[in-house]
């Protein structure tokens, strides 16, 4: 064995190292905890915890700057130094069972948060009393939506992510006799009608309602209850040249129509949605509040969920702390406006949910055994003749402070 | 005589508690107590009439009367105190003589300009009847409207007494419209004149509406006393109208304006409502004997539906009145002086004689807490106050299991200085208003409430108290020769202990939590700031655990970890509702925060005492 492979291994299976690693881990939590009140929770997850090194820009520019490690660099290093430790010092004894149990789970904890944090997806599906949809729209993202509605059995979609329109690429799809080009782009914008303000800017758009319409560009919010609400002016560039810049936005209620080479299309900026193979219909919202007070005391959905091959028709009722598990997704009671009789539900996808209950017992466990074997010990110590037990003080003391 | 010291404290203690547990007596001929306990139901629950009049003077004063004399909070101008009951009886039913009695508190200069008042006309400095504010109130009104739309945290100092004395100011005029019209000189007799002439009212409206001749007198009346009715109905604070059918889900209260508004279409009025009219008569013309007479027989008619409501409100009324944790509290302090002096003298009988006053002052807040429990129906902790009790409740116990072992009275000390210091929490928390507050939707779920948040809690209890056994490590043996090396090495046991059993109930407790979070949020952690908090402190006893596992500290620095404990729970406790983001931030509070920068200051400035060189320690300097 090499001295420089003894370094580190004795560098990674140190309880030094781990010490400082969760130290660090504090530290990063308690600055991203402050940060939030700044960047919202999910700026916070992407910058500090979903990340190998949290960057700082030098005020001024774009240059970033690494200043802390980040989450991912942090959990693995602790990984790496917890199943090294384990692997080296690996003795199976009663004494040790309960202390490998807990560091097994808390693993197994880890492993699923970075499971989560790769495969997790939130939508939300708000639903009006008697309406019936089969997809999930998100709550932070948007899609370009380009529906060839020609044939009236079927609409044939194509979906641009935000993400392409914000960076300004030109998008071709095969599908599409057309390229779409973006003019400009606002991450989060108010429309309202021209006319009504003093002299203005001519339109950019030169079809659709865009024309009619002025665009203020606003600073993106980044708190949890609001969305941003991006406006982006599109061209549609066929072979013979551009067919026009139309202005899209989720908060333009209609789709906008257009005919090209034969074809029907609708456009429109939109929630990004998520399609299921089975569909949800809300019957009835109940909002019971406290009475003499706003208090709420409970919201809950009645739905009824039908799959198109008629194998599924029946009835279930979501509420707080009761969500629906099928297939596969999760539908949370989020949020209720008894007014309209709308219900928001949250939708997950997460197939890692399972993994932290069963690490959580085994952590509780394992701590349950190693302290409870501490206490064991401790009592029974006393029990032993108080003699003895001042000769063993006398022998504890000779330790240092 | 040495030998009875212990029991001679144990008898002071138990005096102390006696004296809290006389029933209250009425301070005159009027059956003020008898009223006190008649049932109402506000904020989403059915409580004794005493309990409001507490907790509005509690809103209104931000304080409350000290031990020695419950009349001693009010004080009408010709310098007579006043019960709370007393208090709410002549806002209720004599409100003009209520309007002179100085309650409502202001403390903002700004403020008090704006409303042209002097602090030399205050009570205590700082409280003012509603007589003196009401000629700014219309200018109170347009600074609130200003103020109002601005983001909670955003507020300046000047918003935020804006808003709240406005908030105050609403809660006493809604009290005032609760059960009697204010406007009205004689509410019994309007009410009588009313139920005579309905009918009549009634048929010269048709008439009218019919288009023909009408009593025009009779309707201008019944239109009268429809917008009184409605006024009240819109404004009254306590629904205190049971409904007819008995004991139900509590739906069905009504306040008296709204009951009296159904007059029109059932022709009688209500049996309670005319009760408290009766009520209100007798209490004005000062005629004590009938005043007594109709509450005895509103009681018994309300015995017939109400009995279990009527059984908890006057167990809450005399909970009220012992305030279990007042008395915990001065026992708790003089169990701490106890045990420090037993260090100095008289070890072994000083020592049990703490040591017993803590098990009653601990006996004391169990009995406190289950007494909340069962009035409220939830597990111990449902809301920031009630984690304060939860906290020093369990630090005190493991506190009480330490003691127990060692006798070094170190566990009562440490016991008095906890559970002295969260009860002050719970009091400044308790200004806010009724402690028993309803759970919003998302925590209504007394398995999660008493799973995950006693944990936790318990967890936050454990840290705290590891703290400061390691803060009386660090100031007996820097600043005294008593630390011997026998006691600190079981100091450092018992820290040690603690923080074990901390890292279990914390650790558990998160996860608890994120499962929760899972079953209701769709996600098992989410980085919310309540999450982080819990998550640090789990961290922060792990670090303690492997840096002595792993030999980076030794005794000293265990102590100064556990010190830095103090500081992680204190800002995950109450620091991070300060954030104000977050789903977790319910109960949002922001006057604290002073509070909590000092305090870290002062656990900072222990631990730069503990890291003087050993040889300026007083305790270790004259060992070889």
């Amino acid at each position: 064995m090499t001295d420089l492979f003894r370094q580190f291994r004795d560098f990674f299976v140190s309880l030094r190292l781990t010490v400082v690693l969760l130290v660090l881990s504090m530290l990063l939590i308690f600055a991203a905890t402050l940060d939030q009140v700044h960047l919202g929770i999910w700026a916070v997850q992407e910058k500090w915890f979903r990340s190998l090194f949290v960057l700082w820009l030098i005020p001024g520019t774009a240059i970033p700057v690494p200043i802390f490690p980040g989450g991912y660099l942090i959990g693995a290093f602790l990984l790496v130094n917890l199943v090294s430790a384990h692997v080296y010092r690996f003795k199976l004894t009663w004494r040790k069972a309960g202390i490998f149990l807990t560091h097994a789970g808390l693993i197994l904890l880890l492993v699923g948060e970075l499971l989560t944090g790769l495969w997790q997806e939130e939508y939300q599906l708000q639903l009006k009393e008697g309406e019936t949809k089969n997809f999930s729209e998100s709550y932070r993202f948007n899609e370009l939506a380009i529906i060839d509605a020609t044939d009236p059995k079927f609409d044939d979609v194509v979906a641009i992510p935000e993400k392409l329109l914000a960076a300004g690429i030109p998008v071709q799809h095969p599908k599409l006799p057309f390229r779409v080009v973006t003019k400009d782009y606002f991450p989060n914008a108010a429309l309202r009608m021209r006319g009504a303000g003093p002299a203005e800017s001519p339109s950019v758009a030169t079809a659709g309602i865009g024309m009619q319409v002025a665009v203020t560009p606003l600073a993106p919010t980044y708190k949890q209850d609001e969305r941003n609400w991006p406006a982006a002016l599109v061209e549609l560039v066929g072979p013979d040249g551009s067919l026009g810049i139309w202005l899209v936005s989720p908060q333009l209620g209609a789709q906008q129509t257009f005919d090209y080479g034969g074809h029907t299309y609708r456009l429109a900026l939109r929630f990004q949605r998520a399609y299921k193979p089975f569909a949800l219909t809300l019957l009835k919202t109940t909002h019971d509040i406290y009475l003499g007070t706003d208090i709420p005391k409970n919201f809950s959905s009645r739905i009824r969920l039908t799959t198109p091959d008629g194998r599924d028709d029946r009835e279930v009722l979501i509420y707080m702390n009761n969500p629906l598990r099928y297939a596969g997704l999760t539908f949370y009671q989020y949020q209720m406006d008894a007014e309209h009789a709308t219900s928001v539900l949250q939708v997950v996808h997460n197939p890692s949910w399972l993994l932290p209950y069963i690490s959580c017992a085994m952590m509780a466990l394992g701590l349950v055994v190693q302290f409870g074997m501490h206490l064991g010990g401790f009592i029974g110590r006393r029990a032993v003749p108080a003699i003895n037990r001042e000769e063993r003080q006398g022998r504890e003391a000779r330790r240092d402070f | 005589m040495k030998r009875s010291i212990p029991f001679l404290f144990l008898l002071l203690g138990l005096a102390i508690v006696a004296r809290s547990f006389f029933p209250p007596r009425n301070p005159g001929k009027f059956d003020v107590a008898g009223f006190s306990r008649l049932p109402v139901l506000v904020n989403g629950r059915v409580k004794p009439i005493d309990t409001v009049a507490r907790t509005s003077l509690l809103v209104l004063c931000s304080a409350t009367a000290n031990d020695s004399s419950e009349s001693s909070l009010i004080l009408t101008p010709d310098h007579r105190g006043l019960t709370p009951g007393e208090w709410l009886l002549d806002v209720f039913f004599a409100p003009a003589k209520a309007d002179t009695y100085q309650v409502i508190v202001i403390d903002n200069p700004d403020l008090l300009t704006l409303l042209n008042l002097r602090r030399e006309d205050a009570m205590a400095k700082r409280r003012y009847s509603f007589a003196q504010i009401e000629k700014a109130l219309p200018e109170l009104e347009r600074q609130a409207r200003l103020a109002e739309p601005v983001d909670h945290q955003a507020r300046s100092a000047f918003q935020r007494s804006v808003v709240q004395l406005q908030a105050n100011v609403i809660l006493y005029l809604r009290l005032k419209e609760s059960l009697a019209s204010p406007d009205s000189q004689d509410f019994l007799g309007d009410l009588l004149s009313f139920q005579k002439n309905l009918p009549a009212g009634i048929e010269a409206m048709r008439q009218k509406e019919a288009g023909k001749t009408y009593d025009s007198a009779a309707t201008r009346q019944l239109i009268e006393h429809g917008s009184r009715f409605d006024h009240m109905s819109q404004l009254g604070y306590l629904l205190a109208v049971p409904p007819a059918a008995g004991e139900g889900d509590g739906n069905g209260w009504k306040n008296v304006g709204s009951s009296l508004i159904e007059t029109f279409q059932t022709g009688e009025v209500s049996a309670p409502v005319m009760a408290y009219a009766g009520l209100a008569h007798t209490w004005r013309a000062r005629q004590p004997a009938e005043f007594n007479e109709i509450v005895r027989l509103y009681r018994v008619e309300l015995e017939k539906g109400f009995p279990k409501a009527l059984a908890k409100g006057d167990a809450e009324m005399r909970f009220n009145a012992i305030r279990p944790f007042y008395s915990a509290m001065t026992l708790y302090v003089l169990a701490f002086f106890l045990a420090v002096l037993s260090w100095v003298k008289w070890p072994a009988e000083l020592g049990r004689a703490a040591f017993w006053l803590v098990a009653l002052a601990w006996v004391l807040a169990t009995a406190g807490i289950l007494t909340r429990m069962w009035l409220e129906g939830r597990p111990p902790v449902t809301n920031l106050y009630s984690s304060a009790l939860f906290v020093g409740w369990i630090a005190v116990g493991f506190c009480l299991a330490l003691e127990y072992f060692y006798r070094n009275a170190i566990g009562s000390a440490a016991a008095g200085l906890i559970g002295f210091g969260t009860l002050l929490i719970a009091y400044y928390l308790s200004l806010g208003g009724d402690t028993l507050e309803m759970m919003r939707a998302v925590l209504d779920s007394n398995f999660w409430l008493g799973t995950h948040v006693v944990t936790v809690v318990a967890g936050y209890g454990a840290t705290f108290l590891a703290g400061f056994l390691a803060l009386i490590y660090i100031v007996r043996g820097v600043l005294t020769p008593s630390l011997d090396r026998a006691t600190a090495d079981a100091l450092a046991r018992m820290v040690y202990g603690i923080v074990c059993f901390a890292t279990l109930f914390s650790l558990i407790g998160t996860i608890l939590g994120g499962i929760w979070a899972d079953q209701s949020w769709g996600r098992f952690w989410g980085w919310d700031p309540k999450e982080n908090g819990a998550l640090i402190i789990v961290i922060w006893n792990a670090v303690i655990l492997h840096a002595r596992w792993g030999g980076l500290v030794r005794q000293r620095g265990l102590m100064c970890l556990a010190v830095c404990g103090n500081i992680v729970t204190s800002w995950s406790w109450f620091g991070v509702n300060m954030l104000g983001v977050g789903l977790h931030s319910y109960g949002f509070m922001d006057s604290a925060f002073v509070g909590l920068i000092v305090f870290v200051a002062t656990q900072l400035g222990f631990i730069a005492l503990a890291n003087l060189p050993l040889e300026k320690w007083r305790s270790f300097r004259v060992r070889p």
